[in-house]
């Protein structure tokens, strides 16, 4: 077990029905228990790497497995347990906590999952207690503050016990304190994650190897320290860092 | 659960009064017999009508706001579900009540955002916009929908929302409940021996 990657990617392309390409033949391998950042420009593909990683977009060409699952969105059980697996966690939490209570947003991805009773309230408590708003159970997620919703988000995925944690800009829209709590948050947990996002420093910050999507492809694959120091490389795919902002 | 103070109840009930006044115009207009009663001269058949929809109306009232003020909204649909309301009904209602918030919300800032450029709607020329806004607001609520319902995917929906839990109902509560029926019912008995 200990030596199947988390998320294996190989020769996955992809391309839109109305003819626009999106992916050409990405190559990924993350191990268990490592935290990536995939970096990348606007419209390099990232969204729709992400919804292959659960089945969503179905495979065209290339393959994708999760702890050495194959995902086959024509397999409708083997899907439901990919989904299990792959817990991703939405821009806006709006989409995301759909249901009346928090509570209830929590329990509802293990619910799917077959959980009832106990069991069920078992894992949301703990879900909740790891985002740190377990005293938040009952209240309906628009009574929330948007940090405290993106936390609720988080839990939401915890609560179906994920191998792998894919967050899609974690860190947008929220102020610095619960930007910092939700690293918090991200570095407590002992799990895969995939960290898609533009905030640089807050891929340097949580995760010790990054990668960049860039026009369909894997560009660069390597230290978070040495790809954001290679100003050439960062600049050739419209990545910046902040003014004034350097890694020494 | 029913302690309602009656002002409130009284005031909730106001609503009432548009949709009764016609009610109460009715026993001086018509025709047929007529009778007096503290010197006022009144048709029967007239009196009769308007007092059952005075009656009726306000049973209804109490009870709608009974209804709504010892009740959440999401006991409310709890109800509904027990009731055995097709599953896809709550569901839709269930989903209304999460994002009504979230839409008024865009909807402001949208009219913030207008405002905010120097428009402010003041006559019929002024639709077009209105009506664009509203066209956006839409567009902006379905693309959501997509949105959530891919979330709802990625956490293995299949078609059934776990049912919401509730708890059973006491003595007490029976009896909370059934007060206005009953009121209803002692009504519609007391009448009929009077032979109206």
């Amino acid at each position: 077990m200990s030596n199947v990657p988390s998320l294996q990617i190989t020769e996955l392309a992809f391309a839109y029905p109305d003819g626009n390409q999106a992916l050409y033949g990405v190559n990924l391998t993350i191990q268990k228990g490592e935290r990536v950042a995939l970096l990348g420009p606007n419209g390099a593909g990232k969204t729709t790497l992400v919804m292959h990683m659960n089945g969503i977009h179905p495979t065209m060409q290339g393959e994708v497995r999760i702890s050495g699952e194959l995902v086959d969105s024509k397999n409708k059980e083997s899907l439901k347990a990919i989904r299990s697996k792959v817990g991703i966690v939405f821009q806006d939490p709006d989409d995301q906590l759909f249901m009346p209570t928090v509570g209830e947003d929590v329990a509802f991805g293990p619910y799917n999952m077959g959980l009832r009773g106990e069991a069920l309230d078992k894992v949301v408590q703990e879900a909740l207690t790891q985002v740190g708003m377990l005293d938040f159970i009952d209240r309906p997620p628009h009574h929330l503050s948007f940090g405290q919703r993106r936390r609720v988000a988080v839990a939401t995925v915890l609560a179906m016990k994920p191998e792998i944690l894919v967050l899609d800009e974690p860190s947008s829209n929220l102020d610095p304190a619960s930007r910092r709590e939700l690293a918090d948050i991200l570095r407590s947990l002992d799990i895969t994650i995939v960290m898609v996002t533009h905030d640089l420093p807050y891929a340097f910050e949580l995760c010790e190897r990054s990668v960049i999507l860039s026009g369909g492809i894997i560009v660069a694959d390597g230290k978070t320290g040495q790809i954001l120091n290679d100003e050439k490389l960062l600049k050739s795919h419209r990545l910046e860092l902040p003014v004034g902002f350097s890694f020494n | 659960m029913s302690k309602i103070p009656i002002l409130l109840l009284f005031k909730r009930a106001l609503i009432e009064i548009p949709f009764v006044f016609f009610a109460i115009l009715m026993p001086f207009f018509g025709e047929g017999e007529k009778f007096s009663i503290f010197g006022v001269m009144v048709y029967r058949e007239g009196l009769l009508a308007g007092t059952s929809i005075v009656v009726k109306g306000t049973l209804g009232v109490l009870a709608a706001v009974i209804l709504s003020t010892t009740t959440t909204a999401r006991e409310i649909l709890r109800g509904l579900e027990k009731l055995k309301l097709p599953m896809i009904m709550v569901q839709i209602a269930s989903f209304m009540l999460r994002y009504i918030n979230v839409i008024s919300d865009e909807m402001e800032r949208m009219k913030v955002a207008r405002e905010s450029r120097g428009f402010i709607a003041t006559g019929i020329k002024h639709w077009k916009v209105l009506a664009t806004a509203a066209a956006a607001l839409f567009i902006r609520s379905y693309e959501r929908g997509e949105r959530v319902h891919l979330a709802m995917l990625s956490r293995g929906f299949d078609g059934a929302l776990p049912s919401l839990d509730s708890h059973s109902v006491t003595t007490r509560e029976w009896f909370t409940a059934l007060s206005i029926p009953g009121l209803a019912l002692i009504a519609s008995i007391t009448a009929s021996l009077i032979g109206w």
